[in-house]
């Protein structure tokens, strides 16, 4: 084999055998010969005691250093007042508290760490140690003796002879993982309807989310934009963040001449617009209304709808347009609901029918 | 011929009823009104004040908006913009503009106050609309702060920043930087939606509203509002924080990481 060969050639110029000790030299009959590692040189501090004696205090005042910056987090956070505003170059006017414990913090860990390396460094042996890389497959005898034992233990438990154990055996051991498979029922109830229903019905006031009052047509003047949320639903109910989540609407208003799709001239009310302020691609709320150019953006992937055309997605990853709500208004003059939304609001998923 | 010409009216006929129509309303009026001293010194002060604008508005702004604010190609229509329109957009330097383009930035006024107020009376004079406030209006002191916050984080965040910092729109527009932005500004721009800012008029967000967000705004961006959590780094947000954690914090680790390695600890210096 080659190995053989080829430790020879190695054993030659590790730095035991050196004779002047001062790098290898290839040899004539072998141009590409490995020159081995270069001789140890000593540090300072393995020659003179004194440099020795100097690290190590160096590496004791670290050690030191992070057991006081540690006193110090445990003093500020005791001792700082959590909204004492200090001012900091170049931070400008800052928490005098996080700035302590962040400062404190950082200067316990970062002396740990430089302490630890200056000892490595300087103090820890450093003598170059070679370590042989061998072949990862075992020795064909091992080998043999393993594939043996295995054989043997075959024929001595009889799993070939009695078939019962051996088919009851595997049947339970297949069986086990089908508990934790079970288990994973309990991850939630499954949605059901709730994807495709939000709190909007027939007949719904349309509430302003600022002042909580219903909304009345003539408040609405083009080139405004309002939020609003059904009727019935208030802040402190227990589900409010899931309902809104789903049923958070924007109202704008445009000139009746300007709006290009005929369903939502349908939908809307003297030029009152109402759609679903959640984007179609993955949830957010998007509200960036440019009164302008009737463009809505989304904050997150900028998908952009266009609402003066049945917010039709003319940018973006948005995979469908917004939802609008059919609205009108009612006998008392409030603007209503005259539905739920016709598809579900928000991203698509598996189930959605397009 | 002549049957037809005896029956038709003169063509100045409407002009003389209108004038007639305009004198009895005005006479009635005059005749009826509590006109005290000072309201008629108001009142002639005021026609002054328009009179002044339309000086200023002709020089100005025709050349956009139209010899009677009608508008042109360049320029929107001031019928109805109101005299907070103006003072906004002229009082922020906003208008005149310096050049056609996505957006018309912020920059140092050119006309004094009492110029803006000249305009503002003139155009208000065109229409009606959103009216200039009064400080007892915009003024936030004693405004509820956290209410602000939440009626910011609704309605102004998704464009301005949750902290005002402002924001990019679409082909060059942004939303601008809100901070230090006069209180009055604040509720000028709210009011009337300059550019492309929808607007938010009092009956979608009554005037508290509008003073608890100028009071949110002026705790949370301008320049004595504090930063408790550190360094802001502009406050936009996570992704300049990231991208700072990664390219700083990681690179003076890497860096000092080099330079331990760099430094031989050996005696002998090679």
């Amino acid at each position: 084999m080659s190995e053989t060969s080829h430790e020879n050639v190695s054993e030659k110029h590790l730095p035991s055998e050196q004779e002047n000790g001062h790098g290898a030299v290839a040899v004539a009959d072998d141009p590409f010969a490995d020159p081995g590692l270069p001789p140890h040189e000593p540090r300072i501090q393995d020659i003179d005691e004194r440099a020795a004696k100097r690290s190590e205090r160096v590496v004791a005042m670290l050690f030191t250093a992070s057991m006081l910056a540690t006193l110090g987090f445990i003093a500020s956070f005791v001792l700082v007042p959590v909204d004492k505003i200090i001012y900091v170059w170049p931070a400008g006017r800052i928490g005098a508290l996080n700035f302590a414990l962040g400062m404190t913090l950082g200067v316990a860990l970062f002396c740990i760490g430089a302490g630890a390396v200056h000892w490595a460094r300087t103090l820890m042996s450093d003598h170059e140690l070679v370590d042989e890389r061998h072949a990862i497959s075992a020795e064909p005898d091992t080998k043999a003796k393993v594939m043996e034992d295995f054989a043997q233990g075959a024929k001595e438990s009889a799993l070939g002879r009695r078939s019962l154990i051996r088919k009851t055996m595997f049947g339970a051991l297949a069986l086990v993982p089908l508990s934790g498979v079970v288990l994973l029922r309990d991850l939630g109830p499954l949605p059901g309807d709730k994807l495709v229903h939000t709190l909007w019905s027939k007949g719904k006031l349309l509430v302003n989310e600022n002042t909580q009052q219903p909304l009345r047509p003539e408040d609405i003047g083009v080139g405004s934009l309002t939020f609003a949320m059904p009727e019935g639903l208030e802040e402190d109910d227990e589900d409010f963040q899931q309902q809104i989540a789903k049923a958070a609407l924007m109202l704008v208003r445009l000139e009746p001449d300007d709006i290009k799709d005929k369903r939502e001239l349908d939908w809307s009310h003297e030029g009152i617009v109402a759609y679903s302020k959640i984007c179609t691609h993955v949830g957010c709320p998007v509200s960036l209304y440019e009164q302008q150019t009737h463009h809505v953006l989304c904050p997150c992937h900028q998908s952009t709808f266009d609402l003066s055309d049945g917010a039709r997605v003319i940018f973006g990853p948005a995979g469908h347009a917004l939802p609008q709500l059919k609205i009108s208004v009612n006998k008392d003059g409030f603007l209503e609901a005259q539905g739920d939304f016709e598809e579900p609001v928000g991203p698509a998923y598996w189930e959605r029918r397009a | 011929m002549k049957k037809l010409s005896a029956r038709r009216r003169h063509p100045l006929a409407a002009l003389v009823v209108l004038i007639f129509a305009l004198a009895a309303t005005g006479g009635l009026h005059a005749a009826f009104a509590p006109a005290g001293e000072a309201k008629a010194d108001q009142s002639s002060s005021q026609s002054l004040a328009i009179e002044e604008g339309k000086r200023l508005y002709d020089v100005g702004c025709s050349s956009c908006h139209g010899t009677g604010g009608q508008g042109t190609s360049d320029g929107p229509s001031l019928v109805g913009v109101g005299s907070a329109a103006v003072d906004f957009q002229v009082g922020t330097g906003r208008m005149p503009a310096q050049q056609p383009g996505a957006q018309v930035p912020k920059k140092k006024k050119v006309y004094s106050e009492h110029e803006v107020d000249q305009l503002a009376a003139y155009v208000a004079s065109l229409g009606s609309g959103p009216i200039k406030p009064t400080k007892s209006q915009y003024d936030p002191s004693g405004a509820d702060i956290a209410n602000g916050g939440q009626l910011f984080r609704s309605n102004c965040a998704q464009c301005h920043n949750f902290t005002g910092e402002g924001g990019a729109l679409t082909h060059g527009k942004y939303a601008p930087s809100l901070s230090d932005v006069d209180p009055k500004h604040v509720y000028e721009a709210m009011q009337t939606g300059p550019q492309n800012m929808p607007s938010f008029p009092d009956k979608v967000m009554p005037e508290q509203e509008k003073r608890d967000i100028a009071a949110y705004l002026k705790t949370v961006n301008s320049k004595e509002s504090d930063s408790p959590g550190g360094y802001k780094l502009g406050g936009i947000g996570p992704v300049v924080e990231g991208l700072f954690a990664w390219i700083f914090g990681l690179g003076v680790l890497i860096l000092v990481a080099i330079w331990v390695a760099a430094r031989t600890a050996k005696a002998k210096k090679s």
